[in-house]
């Protein structure tokens, strides 16, 4: 049995004063790559657009102000300011120009514009009308699949708007040969070219601008080692002094070329990483398998007496908080989807190697560790987990688990190999797999897999079965006639499968559209370099040339479609309770309920906002006026205690997360409504659909635009999270909902599912708590789950309990041998367990 | 079918991933009915053997249903899994399990023959014979002794502590394995000395490791409500968590594998 080096090795000093640096401001935008970025496209007018890139990029390198900050062992910083970011107006731009005077005030993920800033930007952005992907994609969609965007069956934003990201480069091979490496790859790639190649134009340009970039960054990282030199020179502290001299000996040797130990593999890295993030926006930029191509420079420098663990540990961490420095703002829409500025760099450790053999060794656990000593959002902190994952591995992870910080997540190799291979990825690729982003599985240095490509909200397809294909008014779908004459069951079900194929045929108009864009007016250069096979192909990654290429567009809405379709079916069907028109008059009316306050003050604010900006001045009595106005059901009180009644039945109804056999059935045949005809589309750099299964964070936002579905979830309310149940309406417990989420075919949704559980600490109190939570993890993946990962219920959360119970009729707490609903407690009782959680239970 | 599978019995709650009563995750089967009356009984809908009405939440639901062992065993099937990576598998309690001795041995045999664990809750309250017929198919005992004084343990439960200690001593010699739990109650047994009487009593069992103590709390007053009933410990605070330390120590003292809940 491998042993591992498993003590947990103190967080030094330098570490918390480098986060405390990190948080003391609010973080800012730039506008220095903007300048930069349009200067140079003004002064490339006319040439290839992949030459113009590379020299933007050399540009914005060559210019862009610099800076070491205090502390720092590992530098390099795309802005000034900690936690700042830079705009990206080839994208899109027009957004930001409407929130100047908003952003630094709204609630999710606001950041600081100075004046000169605004200025700055405003005259960047002149240039940019009428240039930007965004504006691109748009003329290439077909009108139709722009009319179901704007009534917002499915959400494009990402890539729309933004870079795409969602990769994970060859660091190793950076690591190993440096840029030198990189540039002499293209330049025999590029002799090999004969100038009569068909292609010669494209692939010859494209390579130059390979080179062109690799080059930009070597220059980049000396500038660093000029930096360092100077400041080592005007420090009068003698520690900070050497730090210095030896920052700018490794920045002047890395990434050109080469690593030669641990620290210049680890500096080498960041620039990657950083600057991954400066040629385009894209988030999910994920560093992937780092326990595995960093413990080689690790073990060489330990066996070798140049490196300690604590020194190890301490670079380690340093890595962790530089992955909190980049930063990226969104509009305050998508904000709210992805709040709490996450970037997604997915890093993950454990798993097998490309031979099946356990690949767990001791950075695994100095990973953990360090999310622990950080305990920041970056990265992204994932494990796998096989069947021969070491026990003390997983204890360790489950550690983690019981601090609260929801890391890590945990991905089942069993399922995901075998997926992957389903794909066309070899079996070598496969087992080398990390995650991109939330739970996107690929193969590192070979994909381009466009993994957030959509949102696809199927309850919204469901209400399009209800409303003829209309939405307020326009017929935005096909007209699968009139829902209250159906006589059959089997008549509903086919209505809702025509509406999803129409709607899944324009999600892959859309998103081919946005593809097309990205090729034409951002190929990267840069990124590209450090893909298989871009350069041996002379292609960019946004041409096509990666080896395997994806585009996986998410459905959200799985337990909603299920215990709907159940209902339905029950009611009207079989059980002849209620007419189908009964029904949909309860929907459309929110079954008798107020609409939801959350959102009605969402709405109060923008009309009031709305009302402030066309000079009315207005009061705390009118504001109130609009908001009950808003949240009032009008309906007749003798029709809504009919609309409630409905609602009362179908709340008895069985329930998808409860190990129903027949409702579990459900969620698993309407989610293939979504999987399995998306996986016959192909893109344009000729590779596949693949559906995932998850709604990041935005079920409330993407809720938001969802009136009544018709398993009683009221208008206007959150969506299920993942895969999971819809909250609340799991109430046997973990094994019970474990058991539903895996009866869902996680192979065909290869491009990741999401299933979050919730857990009071007590669960997982001592050494027996731990062991019981990887054996649930285990369970579940034993039944071919893909991806869990758990968040631990704080007092916060139990207080929230009190006051909206219906969201957590799951929610079990257990106290001392003792197991109870929470929610079915006395007030009293709940505020004794509230106090108890307080006390901490570990 | 085997006709053991067909036997009866009268349960009020199956509950899942419970992992405070056995080695691993488990599934309760709480079967209804006691021998006992304990004035701090958290599950009072579990003492009467009749089908009751009790309030849960505001809404009436009736406690109490009858059904065969297979019924049970396929709901205790569904978390197999979990049990094989646990060391998990399937606990008796109640109300008393030795209450339905035909039904829980059946149940027992089932669970065993399936290649499931098993564990029963009880306090042995009962004729030796009839929990003999349970040994066979049991691998953990969760025995409880309250108190080591016959008159207190009356007062507190309506019943004497002679049976349930000259059971213990045959379940020492008999049993695969044999646990002791104990309940702190405030006012009942919570001292030193209380405690330490009966780690004492557990050490002279010669053959019995663990004893956990389990601090008692307030979770089923809302139960005593939902039945119209009193709840006469009502102004009894749950035991501080320096005397449950304090409480463990004097287990531990006499050479017990102490343990603090389940």
């Amino acid at each position: 049995m491998k042993t591992f080096y498993t003590e947990k090795i103190e967080k030094r000093d330098r570490i918390t004063r480098l986060v405390e640096d990190l948080y003391k401001k609010m973080p800012e935008i730039e506008a220095d790559r903007a300048a930069l970025l349009t200067e140079s496209y003004k002064s490339t007018e006319g040439e290839p657009i992949v030459t113009r890139r590379a020299k933007a990029f050399a540009h914005i390198l060559d210019n862009i102000p610099i800076t070491i900050r205090d502390n720092e062992l590992i530098v390099g910083s795309a802005t000034k300011t900690p936690r700042g970011c830079q705009t990206f107006p080839e994208f899109s731009f027009e957004w930001l120009e409407k929130e100047y005077d908003t952003v630094a005030t709204r609630v999710a993920d606001p950041f600081y514009i100075s004046e000169e800033t605004k200025k700055s930007l405003i005259e960047s952005n002149k240039y940019w009308k009428g240039k930007t992907t965004s504006e691109l994609a748009t003329s290439y969609m077909d009108p139709k699949a722009l009319d179901a965007i704007n009534h917002n069956m499915y959400t494009p934003g990402n890539y729309f708007y933004n870079g795409v990201g969602h990769v994970t480069v060859d660091y190793v091979k950076v690591l190993k040969y440096g840029y030198v490496g990189i540039i002499k790859e293209a330049e025999d790639a590029r002799a090999k070219l004969d100038v009569s190649d068909s292609d010669f134009a494209t692939r010859s340009h494209f390579l130059d601008a390979v080179i062109m970039s690799c080059k930009a960054v070597i220059r980049y990282a000396k500038r660093y080692s000029a930096l360092a030199a100077k400041e080592a020179k005007n420090t009068p502290d003698v520690a900070r002094k050497a730090e210095l001299e030896n920052i700018s000996r490794i920045c002047d040797y890395v990434p050109e070329h080469g690593a030669t130990s641990f620290r210049e593999a680890l500096q080498s890295f960041w620039f990657v990483q950083m600057l991954l993030q400066v040629e385009s926006s894209g988030h999910s930029i994920s560093p992937g398998r780092f326990d595995q191509y960093m413990f080689p420079y690790y073990k060489s420098d330990l066996d070798k007496g140049i490196l300690t663990r604590e020194d190890a540990q301490e670079l380690i961490d340093c890595i962790w908080v530089k992955l909190n420095d980049l930063n990226k703002c969104r509009d305050c829409v998508s904000a709210e989807g992805f709040a709490g500025y996450s970037l997604f760099q997915n890093l993950i450790v454990g798993g097998q190697d490309v031979n099946g053999n356990d690949a767990t060794n001791d950075l695994s656990f100095m990973c953990i560790t360090a999310t622990e000593h950080v305990f920041l959002p970056q990265p992204s902190f994932s494990v796998r987990v096989w069947n021969s994952s070491p026990h003390s591995f997983l204890i360790r992870a489950a550690e983690l688990t019981r601090t609260g910080i929801g890391f890590p997540a945990y991905y089942n190799d069993e399922v995901i190999i075998p997926a992957l291979m389903s794909r066309g990825v070899s079996l070598e690729d496969a087992r080398d797999y990390n995650i991109i982003g939330c739970v996107e599985p690929q193969k590192a240095s070979k994909t381009e897999g466009w993994h957030d490509a959509a949102f696809f909200n199927m309850c919204r397809v469901l209400e399009m079965v209800f409303s003829s294909g209309k939405d307020k008014g326009v017929q935005i779908g096909p007209d699968t006639g009139d829902v209250t004459k159906f006589t059959t069951y089997e008549e509903f079900e086919s209505a809702y499968e025509t509406q999803m194929n129409y709607f899944i045929k324009l999600l892959v108009n859309s998103i081919n559209a946005i593809d097309y864009a990205h090729k034409e007016r951002c190929p990267l250069p840069f990124e590209s370099c450090m893909v298989d096979d871009c350069i041996s192909r002379g292609k960019s990654i946004q041409e096509g040339g990666a080896i395997y290429n994806f585009t996986g567009p998410q459905g959200f809405g799985v337990a909603n479609v299920a215990d709907a379709m159940w209902a339905v079916k029950t009611l009207v069907f079989d059980q002849h309770k209620y007419t189908m028109a009964e029904y949909k008059e309860a929907m459309e009316n929110n079954f008798g309920e107020d609409y939801d306050a959350h959102y009605c003050e969402k709405l109060t604010k923008v009309a009031v906002s709305k009302l402030v900006e066309s000079g009315k001045s207005v009061s705390e009595d009118d504001i109130a006026n609009i908001f009950y106005a808003l949240r009032k059901n009008n309906a007749p009180e003798d029709k809504k205690a009919a609309y409630k009644k409905l609602k009362l039945d179908i709340d008895e109804l069985p329930k998808y997360g409860n190990d129903n056999e027949e409702v579990d059935a459900f969620a698993r045949k309407y989610t293939y409504y979504y999987t399995r005809p998306l996986e016959s589309f192909k893109n344009p750099r000729g590779g596949q659909y693949q559906a995932g299964l998850y709604p990041v964070s935005a079920n409330v936002l993407l809720g938001g635009q969802t009136g009544a579905t018709p398993d009683a979830r009221l208008a206007f309310t959150p969506v299920a999270d993942g895969v999971g149940p819809a909250a609340g309406r799991d109430t046997k417990g973990p094994t019970a909902t474990c058991n539903s989420v895996s009866k869902l075919d996680h192979y065909i949704a290869s491009n990741g599912t999401l299933f979050n559980m919730k857990f009071h600490p007590t669960a997982l109190a001592g050494r027996q708590g731990l062991e019981n939570f990887v054996s649930l993890l285990r369970g579940y993946f034993d039944r071919k789950g893909s991806h869990m990962q758990f968040n631990v219920v704080s007092r916060e959360t139990l207080r929230d309990a009190q006051a909206h119970p219906e969201k957590y009729r799951s929610l079990v707490v257990r106290v001392a041998g003792y197991s109870a609903l929470f929610t079915s407690l006395s007030r009293a009782l709940q505020n004794d367990i509230i106090s108890r959680t307080e006390q901490g239970g570990f | 079918m085997e006709e053991y599978l067909n036997t009866k019995g009268r349960i009020f709650d199956i509950q899942r991933f419970s992992v405070h009563d056995g080695p691993g995750i488990r599934t309760i089967v709480f079967l209804k009915g006691c021998f006992l009356r304990c004035k701090w009984c958290c599950n009072p809908e579990s003492q009467s053997y009749e089908i009751q009405q009790m309030v849960v939440a505001g809404k009436n639901k009736i406690i109490g249903r009858d059904v065969t062992v297979s019924e049970v065993l396929e709901e205790v099937e569904k978390d197999r899994t979990y049990y094989q990576r646990s060391g998990g598998g399937l606990t008796l309690s109640g109300g008393e399990t030795l209450g339905q001795p035909e039904f829980a041995a059946a149940l027992l045999r089932a669970a065993k023959e399936n290649g499931i664990n098993t564990a029963i809750e009880s306090t042995a309250f009962a004729d030796y014979e009839v929990i003999k017929t349970l040994l066979p198919y049991l691998d953990v005992y969760l025995m409880d002794i309250k108190h080591m004084n016959s008159d207190k343990h009356k007062e507190f439960t309506t019943r004497n502590n002679e049976l349930i200690l000259e059971n213990a001593k045959k379940l020492a010699r008999d049993a695969r394995k044999l646990v002791i739990r104990t309940p702190v109650i405030p006012t009942f047994n919570d001292t030193k000395e209380e405690i330490g009487e009966i780690a004492k009593f557990v050490k002279s069992l010669g053959t019995v490791e663990e004893m956990h103590i389990l601090p008692y709390h307030r979770l089923g007053t809302d139960k005593y409500a939902g039945l119209g009933r009193n709840y006469s410990l009502g102004s009894v605070e749950p035991p501080s968590k320096e005397l449950m330390n304090e409480l463990l120590d004097v287990v531990n003292s006499y050479g017990l594998k102490g343990q603090i809940g389940g």
